[in-house]
């Protein structure tokens, strides 16, 4: 089973090391984690992807609540909140593939944000499936490169994660 | 209030959190820090190890439930504190750790005498802090203390740059706010009333004990609880004291090397109340066995341990004192049951025993002679069969008199956490039941205890061999001692104190044992009592690693000929070290 958790941190030094550090030594597994601000500097935001059952997920928000830094740590229930990850990739294109590789593109609503002779950079934002899906389709025409942000997510409606 | 120098308010805030003592030992970068103490009336215990002066200030903590303070400097200082708090984390010990550092504009240069202490630390501190400004020394070490000492109580590290302990400040007093750190004391209301619920309905309760309640001063209301319900009593190595073990609900320790009649019960039970216990390895035996027909009601202060390591049916989170107000409220009274007579008849069939013997000293024997003549001193102890002997064999009746190294299991803690003992509490006799191979790892604190004028007392029950493990080699690896023999000449631990100005006293026959504890307890200085004990003595009973409570096993406590095997190899070392027959 895969949870995604937010976790609000204080917007210190070392924080991040204290999350990581706490993951390992408890043999929690981490498929991803995101950093980034909040609309208060004094905090940060991670989202928190693991896999496990129930406990080992009650473990997780429980031995993540207990560091000082962590203010706030919440369950984003799949069918409640909406989440997005951003990717960019670049792949092979000349004359002959480039045509295709924008049709693709444009299924997608992807963008193409640098293009030269032999090669395109496509930036593509949406959920976890939709970002495998571009990514499985490009891979035809040859990826050279590739960068992921790991996911964020919100909770639909009213609710609110905050400090 | 005036301006002051970063040391100077680092000793104010320490004044202020009403430290009287702090041990350490000075460094470099410390010099400031250690000039503003020289000039300061918090006493300063020079220590010989830093190991010792973080030992020390975990001893001094648990004997006085206040903060016990410890100072190293940077690089080898601090990282020789590190098996000190890692010992306090693990037993939840209220402690400030505070180490030297580089000048902060050296930091991550690889300086000299530079270690990344708060990144070592992080998985065994409850929170660490490296300051980089002096501003922020009052706020920080404010928030250090209450940290340290609140909730679930831990160690905390401060890392103290040179610069920083040098720079002027204006000395501020702030309140503590912590967005981010809510101990969570009050206990639900209807969790306790679950809990007292299944209490009234269960017809065969079992009160778990761990050192929480020693924690949250909760003993008073636990004894209350106890007989208003008539629920029989077993506490783990850290809750020993908590309960009298001279009661007749009390059934004695639990777990590997519990008493039968406690793991019996806990296997029989239909109702265990954890309070401020975690279930570790050492007390369920194999989990998935562990009291199968029980309902299991567990208090604690972390609610991150609540579900942790077994199934809970009635969680409750929340300070121990709190918890066991509210249950009193809410129980009434229960006369005397089936089940108090079938636990007491296995304390009567199933005794603590040992095979007394007129011409060998048996390391138990002189453990009851300890609680005969002392029954009322401070027991620390050091790690492996002298621990498990002082915990089955002391009959223990106030929790903050028995002082052990639990979770970590630390050779080497017991002494210098006599010596912190001691300074908290002068008006009690404080005895370090050790073993030989211990007792080595931090003897050099005899100076400290000496120089000090600390009159600590060190029974040393002299087997010979690192005991705990040649039982395992005994038992498991057919009596391959690799490693584990130690010898009798290892060294003489009459000379040893001697040579360190303490007093040391032999006793080689049971009938020596009496006088040698009572002429330690008339000196006031610090003694080393060696007695020469059977080396083949084993810790029963056992549960073996993986096995079920019930299946606890009834050693043959001594294997004469394994006795006489391991002094022919004593006899044949000691010959060859010393060309010498006799000791
Ligand atoms: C620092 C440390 N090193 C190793 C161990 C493993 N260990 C546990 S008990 C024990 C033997 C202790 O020997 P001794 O102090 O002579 O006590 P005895 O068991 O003989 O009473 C050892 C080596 C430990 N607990 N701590």
């Amino acid at each position: 089973m895969k949870h995604t958790i937010a976790v609000i941190v204080e917007n210190k030094s070392g924080v991040l090391t204290r999350i990581a550090g706490l993951f390992s030594r408890r043999s929690f597994n981490i498929d991803s984690l995101s950093v980034g601000a909040t609309d208060n500097p004094d905090y940060s935001r991670m989202t928190i992807t693991v896999h496990g059952d129930r406990d080992v997920l009650e473990q997780v928000i429980k031995q993540l609540s207990k560091l000082i830094n962590v203010i706030r740590v919440s369950e984003l229930g799949a069918s409640e909140s909406v989440e997005r990850e951003l990717a960019i990739i670049k792949v092979s294109a000349d004359k002959d593939s480039r045509s295709e590789i924008m049709q693709i593109v444009n299924i997608f609503r992807a963008k193409i944000i640098d293009v030269s002779h032999r090669s395109m950079i496509i930036e593509v934002t949406g959920d976890e499936e939709k970002v495998d899906a571009i990514v499985q389709l490009l891979r035809q025409f040859g990826i050279k490169e590739m960068a992921r942000t790991g996911k964020v997510s919100m909770v639909r409606g009213a609710r609110v994660v905050k400090a | 209030m005036s301006k002051m120098t970063g040391a100077q308010a680092v000793l104010e805030c320490l004044k202020r959190e009403g430290v009287d003592v702090v041990f350490g030992l000075p460094g470099g970068v410390l010099l400031p820090l250690y000039d503003a103490i020289y000039q300061s009336d918090i006493r300063h215990i020079l220590v010989r190890h830093e190991q010792g002066a973080a030992h020390m200030a975990d001893g001094y903590a648990r004997a006085t439930g206040k903060v016990g303070v410890c100072i190293a400097t940077s690089g080898p200082g601090a990282t020789n504190l590190v098996t000190g708090i890692a010992n306090a984390y693990m037993d939840s010990v209220p402690m400030v750790a505070i180490t030297g550092q580089v000048n902060t504009w050296l930091i991550g240069k690889d300086a000299f005498q530079e270690a990344d202490i708060t990144g070592i630390t992080l998985p065994i501190t409850k929170h660490n802090y490296l300051l980089r400004s002096a501003t922020d020394i009052t706020r920080v070490f404010r928030e250090a203390f209450y940290i340290a000492s609140t909730g679930r109580p831990g160690p905390v590290l401060i890392d103290l740059p040179r610069d920083v302990t040098v720079d002027e400040v204006e000395f501020s007093w702030p309140e503590v706010e912590l967005s981010g750190y809510h101990p969570s004391v009050k206990p639900h209301e209807m969790q306790i009333k679950k809990a007292a619920r299944a209490l009234m309905d269960s017809s065969r309760p079992v009160i778990y004990v761990g050192g929480g309640v020693r924690y949250a001063g909760a003993h008073r209301e636990l004894f209350e609880l106890a007989t208003k319900i008539n629920a029989p009593v077993t506490t783990t190595l850290m809750g020993i004291g908590c309960f009298p073990e001279d009661h007749p609900l009390s059934l004695g320790m639990l777990g590997m090397h519990g008493t039968k009649y406690a793991n019996y019960a806990i296997q029989e039970s239909d109702l265990i109340v954890a309070i401020g216990a975690r279930f570790d390895d050492r007390v369920t035996g194999k989990i998935s066995s562990f009291a199968p027909r029980a309902k299991i009601v567990h208090i604690d202060v972390d609610p991150a341990e609540v579900g942790k390591n077994v199934r809970v049916d009635i969680p409750v989170v929340g300070d121990a004192k709190n918890a066991l107000h509210g249950l009193l409220k809410e129980v009434s009274p229960k006369a005397r049951s089936e089940w108090n007579e079938k636990t007491e008849t296995w304390k009567k069939d199933y005794p603590l025993r040992y095979i007394p013997d007129m011409n060998v000293i048996k390391p138990q024997f002189v453990i009851e002679k300890l609680c005969e003549i002392a029954p009322d001193a401070i027991i620390t102890t050091e790690v492996g069969q002298n621990q498990m002997w002082a915990a089955q064999f002391f009959v223990h009746k106030d929790p903050s008199k028995f002082i052990s190294s639990g979770g970590l299991g630390t050779m080497g803690y017991g002494f210098p956490a006599a010596i912190g003992a001691k300074m908290g509490r002068p008006e009690c006799d404080v005895i370090d039941v050790a073993g030989d191979g211990s007792f080595l790892m931090n003897s050099q604190e005899l100076a400290t205890a000496v120089v000090n004028d600390i009159p600590v007392k060190v029974a040393v029950l002299n087997n010979g061999c690192l005991g705990m493990v040649r039982q395992w080699q005994e038992l498991f690896f057919e009596k391959r001692y690799s490693a584990t023999i130690l010898g009798r000449t290892s060294p003489d631990f009459v000379k040893l104190a001697e040579a360190y100005g303490a007093v040391g006293l032999r006793a080689t026959k049971p009938s020596e044992v009496e006088p040698v504890i009572r002429a330690a307890l008339a000196t006031d200085r610090p003694v080393v009592m060696d007695f020469i004990v059977s080396p083949a003595e084993k810790v029963s009973p056992m549960v073996p690693a993986g096995a079920t409570l019930s299946e606890i096993l009834e050693l043959e406590w001594c294997d004469v000929a394994q006795s006489c095997h391991l002094e022919k190899i004593y006899a044949e070392g000691r010959k060859e070290v010393l060309g010498q027959e006799e000791f």
